[in-house]
């Protein structure tokens, strides 16, 4: 198996300190070196960097970057892939260094919105190429050969004709020295020999032996274990504490509070948690506090009111439906999620003398940094960060609201601090994927064609609906009314924000019309997609050819016309975060319960970067959206939550996971589009669809296990 | 506090700590054996599983004090170099995504091959009741599969 290494951020003055603690083998990028005074520099090992991406040592140790947050979604391994490909070194040779957070060196190092692969693509790819011609140059120069002669494979330099060999490692020092090129010429993908390949997971020689490769892992000299007091529900706020009991607790050393939390510091956690359960708290109401009850009370309200503001309105929606032949409404709901990453919330603190150490799990290291240095009132040149592999992200770490929690009890408590909260605390402090209600009407005209389309949706503080969604586009009269219920209950973005409620609803819908106009699910989509190429209405956000390319696949792919008795399918696909998904799911019922046999995927994300990871995205994504849709939904009472934990907070298992999910993605050099989320939106519709396929029973709410059992 | 010698990984290790201390904290605080993760702290989602005997045990629920003489094994002891047959498979089918709870699925899945050394779905279905918030069941029990070839 396959090693890599971790950084903590490490300080220009601790440089030289470090590398010769490595032996030389681990290597920071030029400007780095640039920043450390001349004559320790002079001491350091002559390397070759030419970028902050890479580094080779004159012993031919060849370090790559990753300069992103992991968080599950494979870009520790998939973005090193570009820098190796390019530079032409073997794969199973080089070191792996996840980056802490530079944003002189690395820019945008936020983990969401599917972009890594998307934003780094060219620019790593160049990386990696202006080092490449650095070496041909070099090795050019030695043996006073023109460049054009020269190759290079695997970590060498060739001379075609003389069977000249150097190896990256000989020609480090002299590479530094070559002049910059200016033009770079990027591999022809036809000559990818990394990209596009399956790589395993650079990490799991360290995930499968249990190396401290998390934040909750961090151990530090006179680092005390933390747990906290948080609000019980929202809408409350600290008021006082007692901590007499607490501070009785054997092991507890200190308590203190922030604004909004107390915390309890020990020597070990199960103290800090004994101390935090005996802290004696009183919150005070600071504004009111919400159910679930209220919120779908007033979402039934606002889902009948008409905007004056329509998101779109293309042709004269209430018009067509005025003139129907036939008009089909139905009403869709989806519950608050939470994240609930595995790796319950976390983060390390050191906080003294003006400097601030950070070390945890971020999606955003760069808005934490700057948030830390807002609520500390230091400068973010005085704190560093560390980017560990973390735990899950899924939207809930774009916030930073744990880096400043643990930062603000370090500078409290003066000591360095791990912070953790619970289970409970996870499932109380998220910021959730809102509940969202969409009432869609449907115009059948007659012709018993789909005319028109007037959907409404109300979602917790934001946006519900996917204005530009298909089947926009392809419809003369098009309506989207949007609403938002503000709330004090947080929420944030959910793996795949929006698309994970709409287009469960809106996929559902479009099945429901294509059997009420007795219409095979997948040729009317077709059907619909023809209609927004050759006569398209208003914006056409998608590619007409690439959702059909995607549709056409998965209905090969899954044999949709042959029946097995017995065996149910379902249909959908979706578009979003620039890729083209659709799927179908083979079910069967058994004892009134879904069993599902096989999901397939195809998918146009453009060019695949790592063949494994990608497809453990695309299963991953499917089994995550499977499991939300049957099992999950969080309620509140009074601001509290109620599902605290996963005895009552359902989560996917095995026993109910899909046998099988098979991934096919469209061959294309196109640019890579997002993977982690866009696999997701589609599968709770596909299910459902199939659902309705074995029983006829239509599900508009989800959990559907719920729905099952009523 | 109280003092607690329990054998972990083949070696006697002692402790002194709250009675009601779970395992979990002991392997993670005292220990530094942090491969075995919290995540639920009720026995609900598996992420702290480890051997006790031959047994998998959700040790974030499992109190130091009764482990007795009864032998800990966790994932940095299931083999010297990293290579035990379900190790090798979680590699060999690249299951983890975040990897967080693959240490307690792996201890799950050693547990269930040793009782059924050629486990059925319906066998794998039953016995692995960990979750993977990041949906990688389909790997792991591909991967529980090839490790019962390789056995």
């Amino acid at each position: 198996m396959k090693q890599s290494t971790t950084t903590t951020n490490i300080s220009r003055r601790n440089f030289l300190k470090i590398t010769s603690l490595a032996g030389g083998g681990v290597l920071f990028g030029f400007e780095l070196l640039a920043n450390v005074a001349p004559e320790a520099a002079a001491d350091a090992a002559p390397l070759f960097s030419p970028n902050a991406y890479l580094s080779i040592d004159p012993n031919g140790i060849i370090t790559l970057m990753a300069p992103n947050p992991e968080i599950g979604q494979g870009v520790k391994t998939a973005l090193p892939m570009l820098l190796a490909e390019e530079l032409d070194v073997d794969w199973n040779k080089v070191v792996i260094t996840q980056a802490a957070f530079d944003k002189e060196k690395y820019g945008n190092q936020s983990a969401g919105g599917s972009g890594a692969i998307r934003g780094r693509y060219e620019p790593i790819r160049k990386a990696g190429a202006v080092a490449r011609q650095m070496l041909i140059a070099a090795a050019a120069q030695t043996w006073s050969v023109p460049e054009a002669e020269c190759a290079t494979e695997n970590g060498f330099v060739l001379h075609k004709t003389s069977g000249k060999k150097l190896g990256y490692g000989e020609l480090a020092t002299k590479s530094a020295s070559m002049p910059v090129p200016q033009n770079i010429k990027l591999k022809d993908p036809k000559d990818f020999k990394i990209i596009g390949k399956r790589i395993k997971n650079i990490d799991n020689h360290g995930i499968l032996t249990g190396k401290p490769l998390f934040g909750i892992d961090t151990r530090r000299e006179g680092m005390l274990y933390c747990m906290v007091s948080r609000p019980p529900a929202f809408g409350k706020k600290l008021k006082s504490f007692d901590d007499t009991e607490a501070r009785k607790v054997p092991g507890v050393k200190n308590v203190v509070r922030t604004e909004n939390v107390v915390a309890v510091l020990a020597t070990n956690t199960w103290a800090a948690k004994k101390g935090r359960d005996a802290l004696k708290v009183e919150w005070e109401e600071v504004s009111k506090p919400e159910s679930t009850t209220d919120h779908l009370a007033a979402f039934k309200d606002l889902i009948l009111q008409k905007s004056e503001k329509p998101d779109r309105n293309d042709g004269d929606a209430e018009k067509a439906l005025g003139g129907a032949k036939k008009v089909l409404e139905s009403v869709y709901e989806v519950p608050v999620l939470s994240h609930a990453p595995m790796e319950p919330i976390n983060f390390f603190a050191d906080v003294r003398d003006g400097k601030a150490e950070l070390y945890g799990p971020t999606q955003v290291p760069g808005r934490a940094i700057s948030d830390v240095a807002k609520a500390l009132g230091i400068a973010e040149a005085n704190i560093t960060l560390g980017l560990p592999r973390q735990g899950g992200g899924f939207g809930r770490k774009l916030r930073s609201d744990n880096v400043v929690e643990a930062a603000l009890i370090s500078s409290a408590a003066k000591a360095p601090v791990q912070m953790l909260w619970t289970r409970e605390d996870d499932m109380q402090g998220d910021f959730y994927r809102p509940s969202s209600m969409f009432r869609y009407r449907a115009a059948i005209n007659n012709n018993n064609e789909l005319d028109g389309w007037y959907l409404t949706a109300v979602a917790l503080n934001g946006r519900a609906a996917a204005v530009d969604n298909f089947p926009a586009g392809a419809l003369p009269n098009y309506r989207v009314d949007g609403h938002s219920l503000p709330t004090n209950i947080q929420t944030g973005p959910w793996r795949a924000p929006t698309h994970n409620a709409v287009g469960f609803a809106e996929q559902s819908f479009l099945d429901e019309i294509a059997h009420a106009l007795k219409k095979d699910p997948i040729a009317f989509r077709l059907e619909l997609l023809e209609k927004a190429k050759s006569n398209p209405t208003g914006k056409v956000n998608y590619d007409v050819e690439k959702f059909k390319g995607v549709i056409n696949l998965v209905k090969q792919m899954s044999n949709w016309d042959k029946n097995t008795p017995g065996r149910f399918k379902g249909f959908a696909a979706y578009y979003s975060f620039s890729t083209y998904v659709a799927e179908v799911a083979e079910i069967s019922i058994v004892n009134g319960k879904p069993k599902v046999h096989k999901v397939y995927a195809a998918v146009n994300c453009g060019q695949v970067v790592n063949l494994s990871g990608a497809e453990n995205q695309v299963q991953g994504a499917i089994v995550d959206g499977l499991g939300h849709a049957w099992f999950t939904e969080l309620t509140f009472d009074k601001g509290a939550v109620q599902q605290k934990n996963f005895n009552t907070y359902k989560m996917m298992r095995m026993q109910d996971a899909p046998l099988d999910v098979e991934v096919q993605f469209v061959t294309t050099n196109d640019a890579p589009t997002g993977l982690g989320e866009p696999a997701l939106p589609p599968i709770a519709g596909v299910v459902c669809n199939a659902i309705f396929a074995a029983t006829g029973k239509r599900i508009r709410k989800l959990p559907f296990g719920n729905e099952l059992k009523a | 506090m109280a003092t607690y010698t329990i054998t972990v990984n083949n070696q006697k290790r002692t402790v002194d700590v709250l009675p009601d201390t779970p395992l979990l904290w002991v392997l993670r605080d005292e220990l530094n054996l942090v491969g075995t993760k919290f995540g639920c702290g009720i026995a609900q989602c598996g992420a702290c599983t480890v051997l006790m005997n031959d047994n998998a045990i959700r040790s974030c629920s499992y109190p130091v004090s009764a482990v007795g003489t009864n032998k800990i094994t966790t994932i940095e002891g299931l083999s010297e170099q990293g290579d035990h047959p379900v190790q090798q498979a979680w590699d060999e089918m690249d299951v983890a995504q975040c990897g967080y709870c693959q240490s307690g699925q792996v201890m799950a899945a050693v547990a269930l091959l040793k009782r059924k050394p050629h486990p059925t779905d319906e066998d794998i279905n039953a016995a692995m009741s960990n979750i993977c918030r990041c949906g990688t069941y389909v790997r792991i029990r591909k991967a529980i599969h090839l490790a019962a070839q390789k056995k």
